[in-house]
């Protein structure tokens, strides 16, 4: 791949610190009451999302699961749509209904976060048959954390793909836990890019941890997946730093794994890259933080000022009929 | 008597039953280690080991399928899903195997199984986490429907369940899981297919199961400072359903409201209200009333989460049509 300008690096920075940002204050919204049900935060694993993105063109379809925040802000979603929807809010992205396990975006062909582990696996094939079947060239990026690839469909979906050549690109998040279960104690292979041999399908690894590594490793996937119709299979290796969600206090792992896990935080070390290769300076990043912080301000007050949705919404969006 | 939670209950009913049957094992995401997502199976594994409290991948329909073969060939599993909208992954090995499997072998092969796990909707957890699954079920010949609505209740039907023969679709509630009452000490079992009458009274029957039994409750209890005295009757068990006391019930108060949480169309309601036009209708005052369950997803935002499932408000509006007043 090309090399990047500085303003793409500085917006890959940008990226990783809107969504780090974000979801510290979801945390803080949700102690408050602000947003409820159940929240999954994606903080650690953020180079993933944001590098794999980045190649994507706007037409280009990405799907998730339940820990997608991350994802819709990368494809382009408005943060403040985004925070009204978590706050349950005529204005969020699904007017209120979806909450943080359902975020969609048309608009930016973003085709949701799905909360039954799996469950977006072959939805997100079918988004890369239709491109097929249309004769688009545009790419679909599906992305599933380990535990999901011990379900039946991912099978199912990765055979299908495999066999009619469909331009996929599946990105499996390995943060080593599924809730409180870890890899090995939930997946005979524990290498799990060697799933796609099964497949005849390219497999690799890649660090979920370096942004730019991620972005190298998805972008010729996307390029074989577009230009020559070859799906592919990524194992992004990162790590949460939450619990699975806000009700998780993560007393399944140690104290001293999370602590080393986070030396390697994604957001850090980009940061002390780009500074040690003098891309960015103290006062940018200050300048970055600024920015972002106000960002996400602005998103917790729209979301605030937005109004409950009108109780005969519960009725609309049943039938396209009834819309 | 002792008072304790719904969950203390399930998880007692669970340790007793594993200590008197060794074939009685548990098996599901996070029963083991992490001590039940909803710490159902709390202090189990370290109890019974991992033998049999097992762990398993997030695969519903392979493990429920490793339960139906176990179950076949003489063990009891017990399955949990972590909540019965998972179920839904399963929906193929429970409906087209377990609960087909006596019928099919003409009697041969057996599946004494349980499919526990909370259902129905929850503290805005949305539309794919938030789903009253009996409906799913009930219409299937060869499953069992557990729904129970109190402590005394959970244990003593989720024992019944675990010695009965066939495969039991056992649903609780994320929403009961708290909630106190009194279990008596010592063994007792409640069977599968009784009906319990929660609060006796004379002008109304309200039928109502689960977290809505709290509610019809709540409801009887603001009509009684009207004057209205509703009787409220719990079935406990969809299937087989004590049609026998429900009818008994209404024949005394001639009227009936039947609720649910789920939604009305298709739901457990219409078949409880059609149960008893058919065979109560010469002792009705006025057509069954049914508070159910808005015909919609759950929604996440909170005002119309509340809109979707009953009200008491609705309850007591119901009495007082059938009643009308
Ligand atoms: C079919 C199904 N089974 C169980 C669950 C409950 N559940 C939600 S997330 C989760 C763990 C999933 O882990 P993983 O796929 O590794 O994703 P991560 O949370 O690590 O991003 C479980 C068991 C579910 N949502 N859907």
């Amino acid at each position: 791949m090309q090399k990047l300008e500085h303003k793409e690096l500085v917006d890959l920075l940008r990226q990783m610190l809107l969504m780090r940002r974000f979801e510290e204050k979801c945390a803080e919204m949700y102690a408050l009451g602000k947003i409820g049900g159940f929240l999954h935060l994606y903080i650690g694993q953020e180079a993933v999302a944001t590098g794999a993105i980045s190649v994507l063109r706007p037409d280009d379809y990405v799907i998730a699961s339940y820990r997608e925040h991350g994802h819709a802000l990368a494809k382009g979603s408005d943060p403040r749509k985004v925070m009204a929807e978590l706050f349950g809010r005529a204005d969020g992205l699904c007017k209120g209904k979806g909450g943080s396990m359902h975020l969609f975006d048309k608009t930016h062909h973003f085709l949701g976060g799905h909360a039954i582990v799996a469950g977006q696996i072959p939805i997100g094939t079918g988004a890369a048959f239709a491109s097929q079947y249309e004769g688009k060239d545009q790419v679909t990026l599906c992305f599933f954390g380990d535990a999901a690839v011990n379900q039946g469909v991912f099978h199912e979906a990765l055979n299908l793909a495999a066999l009619w050549h469909l331009p996929i690109v599946y990105i499996c998040e390995n943060n080593r836990y599924g809730m409180g279960t870890a890899v090995a104690r939930a997946t005979s292979v524990k290498d799990l890019y060697r799933r796609a041999e099964a497949y005849g399908m390219p497999g690799e690894a890649v660090d979920g941890m370096d942004v730019l590594a991620v972005r190298e490793c998805v972008g010729l996937a996307v390029e074989r997946a577009r230009r020559e119709r070859i799906p592919s299979f990524i194992e992004a290796k990162t790590y949460r730093f939450r619990g699975h969600s806000m009700a998780d206090p993560g007393t399944y792992r140690t104290k001293e794994e999370v602590e080393q896990e986070k030396q390697r935080d994604p957001l850090l070390l980009f940061r002390n890259h780009l500074m040690a290769e003098a891309v960015v300076k103290e006062s940018d990043w200050k300048a970055l933080e600024k920015e972002v912080r106000a960002t996400v301000e602005e998103a917790v007050r729209y979301a605030d000022a937005s109004p409950e949705p009108p109780v005969e919404w519960l009725h609309t969006d049943v039938y396209v009929s009834e819309r | 008597m002792a008072i304790i939670t719904y969950r203390e209950a399930l998880n007692q009913a669970l340790r007793e039953e594993m200590r008197r049957d060794p074939r009685v094992f548990l098996m599901g995401e996070e029963v083991g280690l992490y001590q039940g997502a909803y710490k159902v199976s709390q202090g189990l594994l370290e109890e019974f080991g991992p033998k049999r409290i097992i762990d398993t991948p997030i695969s519903e329909a392979g493990f429920t399928g490793v339960g139906i073969g176990a179950a076949m060939v003489g063990l009891r599993p017990i399955v949990e899903m972590m909540t019965f909208n998972f179920a839904l992954v399963a929906v193929d090995q429970i409906v087209n195997q377990a609960a087909k499997i006596l019928y099919m072998s003409g009697g041969q092969y057996n599946v004494p199984m349980v499919i526990r796990g909370p259902g129905g909707p929850a503290h805005q957890l949305a539309a794919q986490h938030s789903q009253s699954m009996e409906s799913y079920f009930y219409h299937v010949p060869g499953l069992k429907i557990v729904r129970p609505g109190t402590p005394k209740d959970a244990k003593g039907l989720l024992k019944s369940a675990i010695r009965d023969d066939d495969p039991v679709i056992f649903i609780e509630s994320e929403l009961l899981y708290g909630t106190k009452g009194e279990v008596p000490d010592g063994e007792y079992t409640i069977p599968l297919g009784v009906a319990d009458i929660k609060r006796e009274g004379r002008d109304v029957t309200i039928v109502a199961y689960s977290t809505m039994l709290l509610l019809a409750l709540q409801a009887a209890e603001e009509l009684e400072k009207e004057g209205i005295f509703a009787e409220v009757v719990d079935p406990r068990t969809l299937r087989p359903l004590d049609t026998e006391l429900i009818i008994g019930s209404i024949k005394k108060t001639n009227r009936a409201v039947v609720m649910e949480s789920g939604a009305g169309f298709g739901g457990i309601g219409t078949v409880i209200g059609e149960i008893i036009s058919e065979q109560a209708f010469d002792y009705l005052d006025a057509p069954v009333e049914r508070v159910t369950g808005a015909n919609a997803p759950t929604p996440y935002a909170k005002n119309l989460e509340r809109a979707k499932v009953p009200s008491k408000e609705r309850v007591v509006a119901a009495v007082k049509k059938v009643l009308a007043i």
